[in-house]
């Protein structure tokens, strides 16, 4: 087993036991991504220096027999949306190419607290605006199943580095799936935290009521790691919440959730509890549509019925706002997106290399920064919210999307007085091939057909490894739960992983 | 379908510069993204609130006071502007002609 294979808890346990030193594993890493990242192009950014001396010092912790923390001297990638103190940050756009962070964003600080190496920055879709990467300003990262195909987006790049072990986990943002998607389609696991989960300062943002923070691991256990460490109030961020995970919320596992730093005792507790006995799952119907990849929809029917050989108790449910979801984010979305993205006008930062000086006054200045600096897919966003805002659309577009919201959230609880989770597909489709979708802006959107309800309800949402299509491309189970009780998403995605091993 | 001068207004309410080329294009995929869009019309919305967030949230205001500046960071932020006078950042003329 190489050491760049290994989980958190593999590492921990490791480390401690002076199995090698945090720079050996450290070092692996980076010669793996020099190797490796020719061919997948998953880093925008590599952060040599600050990996090494991260490194070093939980070396000397040690060797001064200190205790350490879970994530110490773990490796991780950080999609380049996220502030890292002294590092750039583009998120992906010509508009922020020469940006470096003044701050760390609090994920960031709670990682570095934890003593986690921070390995680099990774590729996105421009402003995290996409489903496959590929409208990065910089590069078009690729799928490790198959390099002629796309990893998912937006945060395609963290997807691509954990699965082809380029760093031991990494962070990544989903504001209509572009954390389980990209999860699905590179066959690793992504967490959507429940909104208000985790806080966003230091997030730059695309659309402030559906942004999340969370993790893209190789197991469900490390998933549950990372969010407990980043996961919690911040008085930086007036959404972000806390207290309802201090009091668990009701959540029936939490037993089972504590003492996972001991990762043998967490196992044999998992171990235990072999069974899903007494939890109901729905599965809507809505989610299994035409046009749907008929091996992708066996996959997914494969896996409820593993879930029910494990004691869970499957019922078809209805979600009757499922096909309004998606036009409902794609006007909230935008019209976020285009008051977020107001304040790029190169002036306080974010100059451009082919800036024209012969631009006198300050209108022309924004119309040429803005005009040149944003990509396709973030003008025709910003373009469309705009106009779902201005003046005689404001009531027919964004007002009507809001009233629709309040419906989609509506079927969910009335789904969850029924059951207690619900099984759903992560995208309708494997990967798709590199420049099949580019072309045809909706087509792309409606990759995110499965994923986007979810946001506009504000809850939690995995994407687990469910099987392969043609034994090559992987595909996601989505286990969608109740706001703030991720904690039961772990367990039951923990138990199917161990089954579908 | 979205007419092409809705299309220039748009952009220049949105401070974007687009060339005939990017009108045009712009003018078919947003039309066809709102043609999509128009789906929502069928949802009887009569008596339902608005969710403008998925949670409940407040606004939480702080005290408006002068915080200093670590002028190692005020220095970092400086660096950032295209720009900059006196340890300002420096803004385009705003009126056409200067009156200099």
């Amino acid at each position: 087993m190489e050491l760049t294979d290994l989980t958190i808890s593999e590492i921990h346990n490791r480390l401690k036991k002076k199995e090698f030193s945090a720079k050996e594993l450290c070092k692996a890493y980076l010669d793996r991504i020099e190797k490796e990242d020719k061919k997948i192009f998953s880093f925008l950014t590599v952060t040599k220096k600050l990996a090494l001396s991260q490194a070093e010092k939980i070396d000397n912790l040690i060797a001064k027999r200190e205790k350490l923390p879970i994530l110490a001297g773990v490796p991780a990638a950080i999609k380049d949306i996220i502030l890292v103190k002294d590092v750039r940050c583009t998120a992906g756009s010509k508009i922020l190419e020469n940006y470096t962070a003044i701050y760390d964003a609090t994920v960031i600080k709670k990682l570095k607290t934890q003593g986690v190496v921070i390995l680099g920055k990774t590729n996105l879709d421009e402003f995290a605006m996409g489903s496959s990467t590929e409208n990065s300003a910089f590069f078009k990262t690729k799928n490790p199943h198959d390099l002629s195909r796309v990893p998912g987006g937006s945060s395609g790049g963290s997807a691509a580095a954990v699965a082809a072990n380029l760093c031991t986990f990494a962070l990544g943002t989903d504001t209509g799936g572009s954390i389980r998607q990209p999860a699905s389609f590179c066959g690793i696991v992504g967490l959507k935290p429940t909104y208000g989960a985790v806080s966003r300062y230091g997030l730059i943002a695309f659309a402030s009521s559906l942004d999340q923070i969370g993790p893209i691991t190789k197991t469900v256990e490390d998933a549950k790691i990372v969010f407990d460490v980043i996961k919690g109030r911040d008085e930086m961020d007036s959404t972000s919440i806390g207290g309802g995970y201090d009091k668990g919320l009701g959540s029936p596992y939490r037993q089972v959730s504590k003492g996972y730093v001991t990762d043998k005792r967490y196992r044999n507790r998992l171990r235990n509890r072999q069974t899903l006995n007494n939890l109901r799952f729905g599965v809507p119907k809505e989610y299994f549509i035409e046009g749907m990849d008929p091996e992708v929809e066996e996959i997914i029917k494969e896996a409820i019925k593993k879930f029910e050989t494990l004691g869970a108790k499957i019922e078809e449910i209805s979600l009757p706002h499922t096909e309004y979801a998606l036009p409902c984010y794609y006007i909230i979305a935008p019209s976020e997106a285009s008051a977020n993205l107001a304040r790029y006008d190169a002036i306080r930062y974010g100059e451009l290399k082919t800036q024209n000086s012969k631009v006198k006054t300050l209108i022309d200045y924004y119309f040429k920064i803005r005009g040149e600096g944003f990509g396709e897919e973030v003008r025709r966003r910003i373009m469309l919210g705009t106009y779902a805002l201005s003046a005689g659309y404001y009531e027919a577009y964004y007002k009507r999307a809001l009233k629709v919201r309040t419906l989609v959230k509506q079927d969910f609880e009335k789904a969850f007085q029924k059951v207690d989770l619900i099984l759903t597909p992560v995208s309708p489709t494997p990967a798709f091939k590199l420049g099949e979708r580019v072309l045809d802006p909706l087509k792309m959107y409606l990759s995110d057909i499965f994923t986007v309800p979810v946001n506009l309800a504000g809850l939690p949402a995995i994407s687990i490894p469910a099987g392969k299509v043609k034994n090559k491309l992987p595909v996601g189970l989505q286990i969608i739960g109740q706001a703030f009780r991720e904690e039961e998403i772990f367990k039951v995605a923990s138990l199917f992983e161990e089954a579908n091993l | 379908m979205i007419s092409k001068k809705e299309v220039k207004h748009i952009a220049k309410l949105a401070r974007l510069s687009l060339n005939k080329r990017e009108i045009l294009k712009m003018q078919q995929e947003l039309s066809k993204i709102l043609d999509y869009i128009e789906k929502l019309r069928k949802v009887d919305v009569s008596g339902v609130k608005p969710a403008p967030y998925s949670i409940q949230v407040e606004n939480i205001m702080r005290n408006d006071e002068v915080k200093t500046v670590d002028p190692t960071i005020k220095k970092k932020i400086l660096e950032q502007a295209p720009e900059t006078k006196d340890g300002f950042v420096k803004v385009k003329s705003i009126i056409d002609k200067p009156w200099s």
